[in-house]
């Protein structure tokens, strides 16, 4: 196992009241692995990713659980260390290209600057380095003089990859990479993540779009209203979802080729400063009975983990 | 005159196209005037500025293009060594508030709880004394002298650059690219010197211009109430207290020389802020 994370709890301390943002969690992600988390917006997939970087600010705090990754417990790491993590270990590429860069620096020194913070080398290998990532991703080499603004969002994106894989990271962390950008160039960073896991890495994408998740990924994870409600096999979970929300999902995603009905699910996600009691989804299930108002355990059904009573 | 229009246009060249570009200029062109007075003072100046003469209350005339006072001094000399003074202890004193004011006001608003708390409640209750009353009121404790004054004035100023540089501190760091450069495993210290400090300094220089305007009214106030310097060194404010007395009298050269230049230089220093304001709010539309 490359990262473990178990029970993990983060919430948000708002004046309101307590945000449970992502509660209790527990997933894990394989050396080499395609992983993507989905669900819909504010279910706590950004905030899952961003847990395991623990890039979480205050208000939010990650309250309770375990996150290991490559032997090393990350919740117990003082901030320094967890630093050195950063970038080096783990890589991060953010959803909006156009505005992950700094307007003000050439791309060439925000590159070296990753690469010299970790190793070291001199400006001049770093710049060179950097360089070469550029060609990694499929840019020309010359762009390290180029600013931000002197390039595409689809260009910033891979300038983005090119300095999260600059340390050559065992996990890869993508949160909705490709969501600003046209499907054209959405097909050619997905292909690019593809490319990272053939080289061993690990990926772990979060998206709110199933149909990407279910072409791209080895295995898939469902969250809802901070939970994780169903965790399978991507084939599998795609052609036989369990949880009625994973269900959902899949039957509102619209089909360009098959003439098939678009099912939407009706209503929105709780507020999480009250969720509903018992099942977060009984309120928009239509399997939803009794039994439902109690807190739903998580069962393992042929490898797979789901979050109901359906199963339990 | 066609040849110093091109001139200017060269010059002025990085500035763009916008409403606030001939403010910029003129601007400009004041504060060079006066800092040209204050270098070259011995040279340009046509006579002694602290040596009495028989001519006393002389109004302008060819001689004394803007009269002489009670003891018979050149005003026009005082006038330009006077700037010096004003000068020196204004952009000192910013200079020392910039020094302050900005590294506590960019580390209150990276880090924020506690910290940014206290250090707010600190720089806004300083804040609501009005600046000429502060400046006073530290100035009259540590007694009359230029240095005492530059104190006093950059106590007064270093609010101005703390909240200002704390406000725009907390909205670049809620850039995605600052979160990118901690996913990246940046130290704070090298995101706030990267990332956030480059992308300050266009504010910083709007508020340092308009504040070193607010700066020379200041200095004019301590300087008419003595605070500053003594007789007989010349300085604009204090010498709109030394012509004060004759002014009834319908002496009225004695102030009014130096006051407009009091006035003259703040509105360069305004209208350089307020004019690259334009410019950088223009640039943000685009």
């Amino acid at each position: 196992m490359l990262l473990e994370i178990e029970k993990l709890t983060t919430v948000f301390r708002t004046r309101r009241g307590v945000v449970r943002a992502v509660d209790n969690v527990t997933m894990s992600i394989n050396k080499g692995e395609f992983v993507s988390i989905v669900g819909e917006s504010g279910c706590g997939k950004s905030t899952l990713a961003h847990s395991v970087m623990r890039l979480i600010d205050p208000p939010g705090e990650i309250s309770g659980g375990k996150i290991t990754f490559d032997g090393v417990d990350l919740l117990s790491l003082s901030d320094e260390e967890m630093r050195k993590i950063r970038g080096s270990k783990i890589g991060m590429v953010f959803q909006n290209p156009m505005t992950s860069l700094d307007p003000l620096e050439k791309v060439g020194d925000q590159i070296s600057e990753t690469i010299m913070e970790h190793m070291d080398v001199t400006k001049k290998e770093a710049w060179q380095m950097a360089r070469e990532m550029l060609e990694k991703v499929g840019l020309q080499p010359e762009r390290v003089d180029s600013y931000p603004h002197q390039l595409s969002g689809g260009q910033r994106q891979r300038v983005m990859i090119a300095m999260a894989i600059s340390l050559n990271p065992k996990l890869l962390i993508a949160d909705e990479p490709t969501t600003a950008l046209d499907v054209i160039v959405q097909e050619k960073i997905m292909d690019f993540l593809e490319d990272m896991k053939r080289e061993g890495r690990a990926v772990m994408l979060i998206t709110h779009d199933f149909a990407l998740a279910a072409e791209r990924s080895d295995r898939i994870a469902v969250m809802y209203a901070g939970w994780l409600v169903e965790m399978g096999d991507a084939e599998t979970l795609t052609n036989d979802p369990l949880h009625p929300y994973t269900k959902g999902l899949i039957q509102s995603v619209p089909d360009v080729w098959m003439d098939k009905d678009i099912k939407p699910l009706p209503g929105f996600p709780p507020d999480l400063i009250n969720p509903p009691e018992g099942c977060r989804f009984r309120p928009r299930c239509s399997n939803a009975s009794e039994m439902c108002m109690k807190e739903p355990p998580e069962v393992e059904v042929d490898g797979r983990v789901v979050k109901c009573w359906l199963y339990g | 005159m066609a040849e110093v229009r091109n001139l200017a246009t060269t010059i002025f060249s990085f500035l763009p196209e916008a409403e606030g570009r001939y403010m910029v200029i003129s601007g400009i062109a004041i504060i060079t005037i006066v800092a040209l007075m204050a270098i070259f003072a011995p040279f340009i100046a046509p006579y002694d500025p602290i040596k009495s003469g028989k001519e006393v209350l002389q109004p302008p005339s060819p001689e004394h293009i803007m009269g002489t006072d009670n003891l018979g001094r050149d005003i026009f000399s005082r006038i330009i060594f006077g700037s010096r003074v004003v000068l020196s202890v204004v952009l000192s004193a910013s200079l020392v508030s910039t020094v302050i004011g900005v590294p506590i006001g960019l580390i209150s608003g990276y880090f924020g709880g506690k910290l940014d708390r206290v250090l707010s409640m600190l720089m806004d209750s300083m804040y609501a004394f009005p600046g000429l009353i502060l400046a006073i009121a530290i100035a009259a404790v540590l007694g009359p002298s230029v240095f005492n004054a530059v104190v006093a004035i950059s106590v007064v100023y270093i609010p101005t650059y703390f909240r200002m540089i704390r406000g725009q501190t907390l909205s670049i760091k809620s850039q995605l690219f600052v979160e990118a450069a901690k996913a990246t495993g940046a130290s704070d210290w090298r995101i706030m010197r990267k990332y956030i400090f480059p992308n300050l300094i266009p504010t910083l220089v709007v508020v340092f211009s308009l504040s070193v305007a607010d700066a020379i009214l200041t200095e004019a106030g301590l300087s008419f109430l003595g605070f500053i310097v003594s007789a007989p060194t010349p300085d604009w404010g204090f010498e709109l207290a030394s012509g004060r007395p004759y002014l009834p009298a319908g002496y009225w050269w004695m102030i009014t020389f130096p006051g407009l230049m009091v006035m003259l230089l703040s509105l360069g220093f305004a209208l350089v802020g307020e004019g690259l304001s334009e410019i950088y709010a223009m640039g943000r539309e685009r």
